[in-house]
Formats: C-alpha cells, structure tokens, sequence
C-alpha cells in the first residue's frame, strides 16, 4: 500500500524551508525524511510526515500550496546492494523512476507512474513495502 | 425589457440636435474662460481664435491642448473660472510625480455631476430604495465623493464605506444588502477573495450591479468579477481634471462606455502627431468640458487609448461610446523598442483558468537589455508534485504571451498571497529601470 507525500511549493527565498520546519514542529507533526528540487526562482519540497492531512492543513493555513501524492515506500537494510536491488527490480520491468529518496528508519521512498504495478512487481522479489 | 431613462429628451437625443446643444454650450465655456482665466486667454489669443465669433466645430482644434503640466504650472489656485466665493468644492490629485493638480466646482457643478451620475446608475437598473455600497475612497480623490452625491441624486441610499477594512465591507453586504457596488475592480476582487475565505457565498446576497472604474481592465477581468460575486459588472470612467467618475459609463449592454456628451466633446487624437484620427480609429482621448463653471478644460489630454463609435446603442442612447481603454499612453512599456501594453498580457492570463486575478508586471534591465517578467501566484489548481508539471506549465504560458505580444515574457511563480492586493488602484506593474521595487 503506498504512503501519502506532501509536497509544498517554495519561492527561493531566505527562511521559507525554515518556516515549513517551524509549523511541523509546532504541530507536533513529526517530520519523517524529504526531498527538495529546485528551478531557477523556485523549488519543491516533497516531505513524508506522520501526519499529512494535519500537516497539509497547518501549511495551507500558513499559506503554503501543498499537494498530497501516493508513494512507494521501501524498507531496505543499511548495507551495500540495497538500493541496487530495487533499481535492478524495475528497469527489469522497464519501470521508469521520477524521483527517489531516503527517509529515516533507512526506507526509500519512491514515484513511478504506476505505483500499484511496481508495489506489486517489488513484493514479489521480497522487497518490503512500508505503510 | 422595455428600458427606461432618467432624461430621455438628452439620452436619446438625435445628433443634429446635440450638436446644437453642444455647439452653443461651447461658445459659452471658451467665453468663460477667455474671461476668467488669464492662462485661456492667452492661449485663444496666440491661436486667433475668437469665443465671441465661434462658430463651428472645426475651429476648435485650432486650439492647443490643455496638459496636466499645464494645470501644475498654474498650481493650485489659478485655472479657477470663478471667483472663490463661488467655489464649493475643490478635489485634488495626489502629486507622486511633482505639484499635485487641484480641480473646483461650483454649486452648479456639483449638481451636474451628480445628475450625470444619477441617470448612469438608473441606466443599470438602479431605482430609489436600493442600497449602494461606495467603497471608492472618500477625500481628495474624487470616486468617493463623486458617486456619493450621483447616489443620492439617484434617491437611492448611499453607504458611504470607503475603501478598505474588507471584513467589514463584507459584513455591510450581508446586513445592509445593497443592490449595489462601487470601487475599483482589482478591490472587487480582492473583496472576493476575502469573502471566499470568510465562507461567504456571494450568491445569497442582494447584491446585482458593481460600478467598477478608476483603473483600466479587462472583459476577462469583468468575467472573474461576475463570476466570483455574482452580479453584473459595468465599467465607469472618468477623471478628475475633466469632472471625475461619470464622464462616461457603460450601460446594460456592456458594448462601449456613454460619454456623458451634454456635457463633454470628446476628440481621438494620434499621440505623435496631435492630429484628429479616422472616425472609429484608436488613438489618445482629449475632453473638452462644456457646462462645466468653476475649472472648465479645453481639450484636456486624457492619455488614456481608446476609439469612439457614434453609431447609437442597442439601449437606444444616441450620445458616443468610448471603448474600454486599453491603458494609458503613459503606461505603455516599450521593451527592446517594441510597445506592450499591461492590458494585453492581463488578457492572455486571464483567459489561463488556473491564474488567479493578482498578478504583476516587472520590467528591468539585465545585461544591458530590457526585460520583462509576470509574477504569478501558484494555486493548488496549478500544483502538483511533479517539478517539470510546473515548468511545463510555465513555459506554456510564456508561449501564449508570445504568441499574442510577440516578445519573450517570462514567467515567475510564486507562492500564493504574496503579490500585494489592492483596495484603491492596483499598481500592476513595476519598472525597476525607474527605480520602481516590487
């Protein structure tokens, strides 16, 4: 089952990643991993939280935009070879990855355009699935 | 619909016989101010004109134009036609870029304008009971005052709120329940916008009509404002050298603004070479006042663009409808030699669904070269958690700007809330060239 990312736009301004960190902790909305990507003036946070709904609601408050998505979260070892292993898993099956990243409690969190397939086609190979 | 008329023998009159009117009203100004005001006599003097021999209309553009220079110049007190005993009211620009310019009327003057006033909200269906909410700024500006006293000639009931404090206005709207609405348009939206976040739904109140002038928009503009508080928006315009708002307004058509033509000449003029254009061409509006007694204007140099059509409405009122202004001669851009209005990128946005209403123009240099940019606020309609959905949402938009201006525009997003909301005139755009800061 896949696990919910909140991802929130950024202007490319001094104190906003801060001022995301600061209504999180205030909310006692515990801040799990995330990612960020950035274009010339602007950049996207993608973060998994322990509660999205609360933590969409608080930064839209705030007047953040924010957007919920589905995505895929691996358990892995901290070993060499683990991630390998699940790159090796989908370029198999032609999946093409859009982002990854790592979040605490040594998981990979992942976006593919089908994310029911790939759940699928990973837990067949033994893979853990988080949710 | 049958249509009703607060003074139809002048609203429907024919055009042989306001050109009578306004011929023998126009001989009587340029006596009054050859009289009266030194800075006029001199003027019909140098050009050979005679008030006392006018006789047609060609020889009135023998006469130079009147500028707001020329009104600084003679700062504050001395374009004045009557003596101040005879003065009631004075109403002032605000001055951001050198010695305001003052404006005085009479008592007969005050009355003019709001009978012209009255017979424009009566033409939008506004009858005597009916509220009206006046949230243009009462004081020097003339939109608070000048719709005040159109309101009551009218008979309706004025609420004279002024601009700002948006909760509270929101509140009048649902406790007073006016028919009406007056302000400027991007305060109607912002009005909106508040509201929307209040959890007001502007389909249960009473309001119908908003009189929204004082800045130049857009039909897709006029579209969002519909839309977003359910009523019929109708554009007025006016200036305060001329008269203030009433000069013109549109009717239940929406098909061009009525110039109160009784009262004023209008005349289109090419910028760059000061002559009259083609009948029906675009060109700079000039007004010359012609009942006005305590400042009246001689071809007064609007810089607004617009056309006129004499052909009569729909609604059957002969006087001519200007165009909504495109913008303002001043206002017009010139990036890397090519001129861009701020109406015509406000008009491919606007057409975007997923672009909300607030957005600002920055001009700048980089490297030597101008550069254009429009910031846009990123609303959740627009925002996923795909980086190249936005980016290919941005250059979507910089296409269209350069399909429709032909220049590169860029495109900046921001976050939402951030572009300033204005509850007088929006200031759109910002040129850093002068100094300007966003």
């Amino acid at each position: 089952m896949p696990i919910k990312q909140l991802t929130v736009f950024l202007e490319n301004k001094l104190g906003r990643l801060a001022e995301v960190a600061r209504i999180l902790k205030n909310e006692n909305i515990n801040l799990q991993g995330f990612s960020t990507t950035e274009a010339r003036d602007y950049g996207i946070l993608r973060i998994v939280v322990s509660d999205p709904d609360k933590a969409r609601e608080a930064l839209k408050k705030a007047g953040f935009t924010t957007h919920i998505a589905d995505v895929i979260c691996v358990g892995v070892e901290d070993k060499p070879g683990e991630l390998l292993q699940i790159l090796d898993t989908l370029t198999e099956k032609k999946i093409n990855i859009d982002y990854i990243y790592v979040i605490a409690g040594t998981r990979v969190v992942l976006s593919v355009p089908d994310i029911e397939e790939a759940e699928k086609i990973l837990g067949e190979k033994g893979l853990r699935i988080c949710f | 619909m049958d249509l009703e008329f607060w003074d139809s023998n002048i609203e429907l009159i024919n055009r042989e016989k306001l050109d009578l009117l306004q011929l023998d009203r126009l001989k009587k100004t340029l006596i009054n101010v050859y009289e009266n005001v030194p800075f006029y006599k001199k003027r019909l003097d140098e050009c050979g004109v005679n008030p006392y021999k006018f006789s047609n209309f060609d020889e009135l553009e023998k006469i130079p134009f009147t500028t707001k220079e020329d009104l600084r110049i003679n700062y504050p007190f001395n374009m004045f036609a009557r003596p101040l005993n005879q003065i009631v009211r004075i109403h002032s620009s605000s001055g951001t870029t050198g010695n305001p310019t003052v404006v005085a009327y009479t008592k007969s003057d005050i009355d003019v304008w709001g009978d012209i006033i009255a017979r424009q909200l009566f033409s939008l269906g506004l009858r005597s009971g009916d509220a009206v909410q006046n949230s243009y700024g009462y004081g020097l500006f003339t939109g608070g005052l000048g719709l005040h006293y159109g309101i009551e000639a009218l008979g309706a009931i004025a609420i004279p709120v002024s601009g700002g404090n948006t909760e509270r206005q929101i509140k009048i709207m649902q406790d007073f329940k006016p028919a009406a609405i007056c302000c400027t348009p991007s305060y109607a939206l912002y009005i909106a916008e508040v509201g929307k976040e209040m959890g007001i739904d502007f389909n249960n109140l009473q309001l119908k009509v908003g009189v929204f002038g004082a800045e130049p928009w857009t039909d897709q503009i006029r579209m969002e404002i519909e839309q977003r508080l359910n009523i019929d928006a109708y554009d007025i315009y006016g200036l305060s050298e001329v008269m203030g708002p009433g000069v013109a307004c549109e009717c239940t058509f929406k098909n061009g603004l009525h110039i109160a033509e009784d009262h004023f000449i209008p005349e289109i003029i090419d910028p760059s070479t000061l002559k009259r254009v083609e009948r029906g061409k675009i060109g700079e509006l000039v007004f010359t006042t012609i009942t006005k007694e305590g400042m009246p204007v001689i071809r007064y140099r609007t810089k607004d663009l617009t056309n006129l059509n004499y052909d009569t409405c729909q609604c059957g009122r002969t006087h001519a409808r200007m165009a909504k202004t495109i913008g303002r001669s001043d206002d017009m851009l010139i990036i890397r030699g090519v001129n861009v209005f701020p109406s015509q990128i406000e008009e491919v946005l606007m057409k975007v669904k997923e672009i909300e209403p607030h957005y600002l123009i920055v001009v700048d240099k980089r490297n030597y070269l101008d550069y254009i940019e429009v910031w846009i606020e990123v609303s959740e309609d627009i925002f996923s958690e795909k980086m190249n959905a936005l980016e290919a949402f941005e250059s979507s938009i910089e296409h269209k700007l350069y399909s429709a201006i032909g220049i590169n525009i860029g495109v900046k997003l921001k976050e939402p809330k951030t572009i300033k909301r204005s509850e007088g005139k929006a200031k759109r755009v910002v040129d850093m060239r002068k100094g300007e800061k966003p």
